[in-house]
């Protein structure tokens, strides 16, 4: 601990020690207490409390019955905890009964403080801090705290109830882990007292009729096996498995989900897993828990490295159930492919969907999702069914618009729940998206395309089934490409393609901003893959597509002016924003893109576009693109000085990256330091000179910003490695006379920014740099802004200022 | 209470029966039939008038001056004729009153109040007269500014179809939640529906019944005033008509189409088409647009607005306050315009012009955007339009009106190259709508038109197109008498305070008192009032007199009224102490029977009445009676 808040610490203890004074926030105490953690972790707690006896007064003084408020109290049991947590400070606290004091039947435990929930907590959090060693255990034993902790368990605070849990695995790992480290499987008559008792408590909740009971013990042995990796969870699991067993028989099985997350916590633990009970109890939760309470557990077991086959498919079939029932209500034919052959497939009934609508939607959602997830994992079940699948989600989706006809009055009904289900289609077409990783038959891949049109067309799709419509779209038309990987589309994409830019052209007029900005996106994406592509450039120049584009740069709303620069900029490296042959206004000279990006980002008041013209311009110079590189010092000069006067931060350091590309363009790119060609530097400094780079970069070293001085600092490091190679340090001061340039640096630094550089010659440049100690700035930019006032001693003087302690009222402001 | 039905269920015209009152409920024209007939052009056409005469397969041409081919469809070259009311299942002249909901549904009301000899009157609320009559003038005025020298009818072998009306005088106004009294019998109400301007739900109810009608009306935020569903609650019958004609189309994504479309037209240099009527929907568009079409770069583009009435009905729009939405009502008092058209007229964006001759010919600036009638594409200056802008394939004409089939209104343009589109604004109730609706209001029984209690015969499998409620609906078809599912019970009969004051109640049960009373039943205007019954008059001397009034009802002396139960054990007793033996008691199904077997005598005990069947002894039948008595109250 440092002299100061050694200094400091007496005057806080008797702050937080006085009921009349009002202390600084929850904060701050959580503050003090990270940083007791902290000391304790570093050194001997039994040292601290010898140094500083304010400590032992603060707890003693608590154990006093008077009017403290409930987070002192709090704050005091969890700081006990903490110092008690090293066994001979706990002596050290135990000689002076201090804990029994705090922790047992004498302290907060029987007074009117405990009603405070925040006491009850800080009970618990100081007694889970304190058991770490066998004298812990013996306490605990002792104290009675552990019946304590039972009914905290059910207690009304859900904080309180689940720090309770936690500590119960806390205590058992405390008291299983030492007796049974080393030996195969532990017995239970082995077992101390203690963590029988628990045990014991565990298997009374597990055979309770009430169902938050069970609930209670199967989260604590969820976290147990979740965290604790010992020998003698075997032995524990052996015990209550059979237990857990049980509840599988019971009508309705009580806590399902706590079950299944029990279920999957053993079956992820590598000391558990190998139990084959486990497969057999898992096998009989997927066949006794309904299909939405399966669902999480058979997606779960599907992503296990290691587990039986024949449960990996009945898992497997629960996910693909709802699908299933999805097909069979619109089979028309018994020829139609299933998704479920065999028993499972016979099993299943278009009946058994849940009858209400969320229910419903709720099942198939999850059973979307789910299998979403499964997909691209390489533990997926194989062979994966990618065709029925397929078929089932573009059945879900003709569901969803009312287009699929059902066969049966089952169908019937499905179809009434679905019409218009946002949440469904937001699912399904998430997976359909999903699913373009594999390949179907191109009968199914023709379905695929058309109902994506169909949502594309439709004026009821709601924008965000619009947007995930878009996504889903693209990446079809990415995976169709022939053969995969080549930038070609496939004839049938090609002719789609049409149909899609015929779409476009209308969402680029929707009233709705979301439908605009998603089908931009849409077009950028789509010409990053194909903009150099025959069929879709001659398809896209042939609609109105690029026009409406360049006209929605003028759009009301900002983040789709953003993305028509992104879309205009990515369409005119392209070359597809030619200038359209109006016959109308022949006579009207049409801007250039560069031109129009430029007005953007001189003009426009949201900072969105601006910084998305940034990125295009970055984009360019780096492509070369041919605009830009025409003339790249004529093409950035404009952006940078209109970038280094934005008030928008991002904008700046996308202003300092396009310098850096330029940059490296003139000087060689960055890594390896090698020194340019002095007569390279001479004309690259030249340059930058001209489109007044140095200004920006010097002024951005103190932008009140701190990514942009870091960009700054990274910039100027990258031409002063370019400019002075290592090894060979030129002398100082014998260039030109740089004062006045280090005089306006030290005013900018000091916040007047108002001053102008004036004009720079190359070599007085070099003669700054080489004078400033960049990488020390770069090092204290590093540091993160609050690094000063994060300190435990501005933290000491903060709680003692806001009780006016420190005599004035002088509170860090942060 | 019978509901007569008569037309389709969105110009709905139903005839309801109901305590000796005849109300029709709405009067809506069918102008479908107008499809059959050729467009009148304003401008010769020289396409329309060198069409080939259409003759028979057996090469019979009588018909060839009366049918014309146009585009592989035949039409009839006369003036359009609608279709009537039907006459046949009710005597017109009996219809007491006719009650208006929205000013769609009164199109047919002249030829009620004309040819019927309807004498009755007409409710409806001010704008729904107001607007109404401006439809009518519309029509009127696009069908008689076109003479057609001939008017065809070989054609039609029934006379089922009539032509056009001349304008007329009709209307009693009401305002939402006013009572009307109906000959005393019924009182009716107007409930703001939501649909349309002045458009009202009607409550048709007595003391003790209730009946709703719900037509056209809409949960959507629009401009109308918003649908009261409050007091729809407790009704015996709810009639539910006129839902939304497109259900798969949600009105939202339709304005949506609408934008996207006109703006994607207007941007290549077309002009846009949209033919509609001159009330309604169109206030809601302009509003749309007014907020469109800054973002969407379309500030330069006029928007015309083309009517005999385009002036009425918008400066109509903006002084009925008292009939619009919350938000329209407040900038009243700002004062602000209510319609943001107002500042589209103001800044010269819309236009409006009563036709295309005149200023209009002078203004015109294409690209544009055109607003006019009518929906049929049979008459009014819309016919000029598509024969202007039809041959090209960058203008576009947008169909909002859901009234009409699109395709067949083109029909008599075809080959077109202009692009059309299909976005039905139909802001009227849905299904989904309804079934929260009932769930809300929950009436007793639904009676709806045969086609909402089943899927559309196009999209069968869905189950979602159809009125879900509990109890099932009632259907109805086209002219079908239907017997509304409830009896009246009860009446309301108000007693006089004079005779009031003579009662003398008794108390039966807790709660419950009773009292006979004797007293003049007097009814008029179907009130019913007791009067205190006139004093029998003295006989004065030895004198035989005439009675004062002879007509008035003997007043006789009443015997006392019983009530109670008879306890059979109890009575068993009083029996043997009253020296009767050898009783035997046998349960029946009703009460039981006490047998006095020695005295051959039967006493029949059961709810509502007892019997005592002796053989011809009086006295002993007396002194059962008696004892009888004993258990009962008298009063």
């Amino acid at each position: 601990m440092d002299p100061e808040c050694a200094r400091l610490l007496p005057a806080l203890c008797a702050v937080l020690a006085d009921p009349r004074q009002p202390v600084a926030d929850d904060t701050c105490l959580e503050k003090l207490l990270d940083w007791f953690k902290a000391v304790t972790e570093a050194g001997s707690s039994l040292l601290l409390l010898q140094e500083h006896p304010c400590l032992v007064e603060l707890l003693f003084h608590v154990l006093k019955p008077q009017d403290l408020s409930s987070r002192i109290l709090s704050f005091a049991l969890r700081l006990a905890g903490i110092f008690a947590a090293q066994e001979n400070c706990f002596q050290f606290l135990q000689q002076g009964e201090l804990l029994p004091g705090l922790f047992g039947e004498p302290g907060p435990l029987g007074a009117a403080a405990w009603a405070a929930p925040s006491v009850r907590s800080g009970w618990i959090q100081g007694l889970h801090s304190l058991a770490q060693h066998p004298s812990a255990l013996r306490f605990l034993a002792d104290s009675g705290a552990v019946d304590t902790i039972f009914s905290l368990q059910g207690d009304p605070s859900l904080f309180v109830a689940s720090a309770a849990g936690q500590l119960l695995v806390r205590v058992l790992d405390l008291a299983l882990r030492g007796p049974a480290e080393g030996r195969v499987c532990p017995q239970a008559w082995d077992w101390p007292a203690c963590a029988r008792k628990v045990v014991c408590h565990l298997e009374d909740c597990l055979r309770s009729e009430a169902t938050p009971r069970v609930t209670q013990a199967l989260h604590v042995l969820t976290t147990t096996f979740g965290h604790c990796r010992g020998l003698w969870t075997q032995g524990l699991w052996a015990r209550l498995s059979p237990l857990v067993a049980r509840l599988l028989e019971k009508d309705p099985v009580p806590a399902p989900h706590a079950l299944v997350d029990l279920l999957l916590g053993v079956a992820r633990s590598p000391v558990l897993s190998s139990d084959p009970g486990l497969w057999e109890t898992a096998a009989q939760a997927l066949s006794r828990l309904s299909p939405t309470q399966a669902g999480p557990l058979a997606a779960g077991i599907l992503k296990l490295q290691d587990c039986p086959q024949a449960l990996r498919i009945q898992a497997f079939s629960i996910l693909l159930q709802p699908l299933a029932h999805v097909l069979e209500a619109t089979a028309q034919a018994p020829g139609t492919p299933r998704l479920l052959e065999g028993a499972a497939g016979d099993l299943m009934a278009v009946d058994t969907f849940p009858p209400s609508r969320s229910a419903c939607v709720g099942l198939l959602c999850s059973a979307l999702a789910h299998l979403e997830l499964l997909q691209p994992l390489p533990q997926r079940p194989s062979p994966w069914p990618q065709a029925p699948l397929l078929a089932a989600v573009v059945t879900i989706l003709r569901f969803c618009n009312g287009s699929a006809a059902p066969s049966s009055e089952a169908g019937g009904r499905l179809c009434a729940m679905l019409v218009g289900c946002v949440r469904v289609q937001r699912a399904a077409l998430d997976f359909l998206g999903v699913l373009s990783q594999g390949l179907g038959p191109q009968e199914l891949v023709t379905q695929v395309f058309a109902i994506l049109l169909e949502y594309l067309v439709s004026p009821d799709s709601s924008p965000t089934v619009l947007k995930k419509a878009f996504q889903a779209t693209l990446r079809w038309l990415l995976s169709s490409a022939t053969p995969p990987g080549c930038c070609d589309l496939e004839p049938y994409a090609q002719l789609v393609l049409g149909e899609l830019l015929a779409v476009l052209q209308k969402r680029l007029c929707s009233p709705c901003w979301e439908v605009r900005d998603s089908g931009l996106e849409f077009l950028t994406q789509m010409t990053r893959h194909w903009g150099g592509q025959g069929s879709f450039r001659q398809a896209l120049l042939g609609s109105e597509v690029p026009e409406l584009t360049r006209q929605l740069l003028q759009d009301p709303e900002s983040y789709v002016r953003a993305s028509a620069v992104a879309a205009v900029g990515q369409l005119s490296s392209w070359g597809l924003l030619t200038a359209p042959s109006s016959p109308e206004h022949p006579a009207v000279p049409q801007k250039t893109p560069l031109e129009e990006l430029l007005l953007v980002l001189t003009t426009d008041s949201e900072g969105f576009p601006r910084r998305a013209v940034m990125r295009v311009f970055t984009e360019w110079l780096r492509d070369g693109y041919a605009d830009v590189a025409e003339d790249p010092e004529q093409s950035v000069a404009p952006v940078l000085r209109a970038a280094s006067r934005d008030l928008d931060w991002e904008v700046r350091v996308q202003g300092l990256e396009l310098a850096l590309v330029f940059l490296e363009q003139l000087l060689g790119p960055r890594g390896p330091s090698t020194a340019a060609p002095p007569g390279a530097l001479t004309q690259a400094l030249q340059a930058l000179c001209r489109v007044q780079l140095f200004e920006f970069a010097f002024r951005s070293l103190f932008d009140c910003d701190r990514p942009v001085a870091q960009k700054s600092c990274d910039l100027l490091l990258f031409l002063k490695a370019k400019a002075t190679p290592s090894g060979s340090q030129q002398e100082v001061g014998d260039g030109p006379n740089v004062a006045s340039v280090e005089a306006a640096l030290r005013r900018w630094q000091a916040g007047e920014q108002g001053q102008p550089l004036g004009e720079l010659a190359p070599e007085a440049v070099l003669a700054v740099l080489r004078s400033m100690d960049l990488e020390a700035l770069r090092d204290t930019l590093a540091e993160s802004s609050d690094h000063v006032e994060r300190s435990p001693q501005s933290l000491l003087q903060d709680m003692l200022a806001t009780v006016g302690v420190l005599g004035d009222n002088e509170a860090d402001c942060y | 209470l019978k509901l007569y039905r008569k037309r389709h269920p969105t110009l709905p015209c139903n005839v309801l029966k109901f305590k000796s009152t005849t109300i029709m409920l709405d009067c809506g024209l069918d102008m479908t039939s107008t499809l059959n007939f050729l467009p009148l052009p304003l401008v010769q056409s020289p396409r329309l008038s060198n069409l080939p005469g259409w003759s028979l397969k057996d090469g019979n041409a009588f018909l060839d001056k009366e049918l014309k081919e146009c585009s592989g469809h035949v039409f009839v070259d006369s003036v359009p004729e609608f279709c009537l009311p039907e006459t046949e299942l009710i005597d017109l002249s009996t219809v007491d009153v006719i009650l208006i909901s929205n000013y769609h549904c009164m199109m047919a009301l002249p030829y009620i109040t004309e040819h019927t000899g309807f004498m009755g009157t007409v409710y409806a609320t001010e704008p729904t007269v107001q607007i109404g009559r401006l439809l009518m003038e519309e029509l009127v005025n696009f069908i008689e500014r076109v003479p057609k020298a001939q008017s065809a009818s070989l054609w039609k072998n029934k006379d089922i179809q009539r032509r056009c009306y001349t304008m007329q005088e009709v209307n009693s106004l009401v305002g939402y939640s006013q009572k009307i009294e109906l000959f005393g019998a019924v009182q009716v109400t107007p409930l703001s529906s939501g649909y349309a301007l002045g458009s009202s739900n009607w409550i048709i109810q007595s003391h003790y019944e209730k009946v709703s009608y719900v037509s056209g009306s809409s949960l959507l935020t629009t401009h109308p005033q918003p649908m009261d569903q409050a007091s729809l609650k407790n009704s015996d019958v709810l009639i539910l008509t006129g839902l939304t004609q497109i259900p798969t189309a949600n009105p939202d994504s339709m304005v949506g189409e609408f934008c996207s479309n006109l703006a994607l037209t207007v941007r290549n240099g077309g002009n846009v088409l949209v033919p509609c009527y001159p009330s309604g929907v169109i206030y809601d568009l302009l509003e749309c647009l007014y907020q469109y079409i800054d973002s969407a770069g379309l500030s330069s583009i006029p928007f015309y607005f083309i009517s005999p009435v385009a002036n009425s009905s918008l400066e109509f729009s903006q002084i009925f306050a008292e009939w619009l939405c919350h938000n329209k009502q407040t900038k009243v008092y700002l004062p602000e315009p209510p319609f943001p058209h107002a500042e589209l007229i103001q800044t010269n964006k819309l236009k409006h012009y009563p036709s295309i001759h005149g200023d209009f010919s002078n203004d015109f600036r294409q690209p544009c955007v055109v607003f006019t009638g009518h929906p049929s594409l049979r008459f009014g200056d819309v016919v000029h339009f598509m024969e202007l802008w039809g041959k090209s394939s960058l203008n576009t004409v947008i169909f909002t009106e859901p009234d009409f089939s699109y395709l067949e209104a083109l029909a008599p343009y075809q080959p077109l190259a202009m692009k059309c589109i299909y976005c039905p604004i139909d802001t009227r109730l849905n299904f989904i709508q309804v079934s929260k609706l009932l769930k809300e209001v929950q009436p007793l029984h639904v009676v709806c038109p045969e086609q909402y209690t089943q899927p559309p015969p196009a999209q069968s499998h869905r189950m979602d197109l159809m009125v879900d409620c509990q109890p099932p609906a009632m259907s109805y078809r086209r002219a079908e008498v239907l017997a509304l599912p409830f009896k009246r019970r009860y009446e309301k009969i108000e007693i006089m305070p004079e005779l009031a004051d003579s009662l003398v109640p008794m108390e039966i049960k807790p709660g419950i008192s009773l009292a006979t009373v004797s007293a003049v039943l007097h009814t008029k205007d179907n009130k019913h009032v007791l009067q205190p019954p006139p004093r029998p008059a003295q006989p004065t001397g030895g004198k035989k007199r005439k009675r004062a009034s002879d007509d008035i009802p003997d007043c006789k002396v009443l015997k006392p009224l019983l009530s109670g139960s008879i306890p059979v054990d109890q009575f068993v007793q009083t029996l043997e102490k009253h020296g009767f033996s050898d009783i035997k008691v046998e349960d029946t199904a009703k009460g039981h029977i006490v047998l006095l077997q020695e005295a051959e005598t039967l006493i029949q005990i059961e709810e509502d009445s007892t019997h005592i069947i002796c053989d011809d002894d009086e006295v002993l039948r007396v002194r059962l009676r008696d004892l009888v008595l004993k258990f009962l109250q008298k009063f």
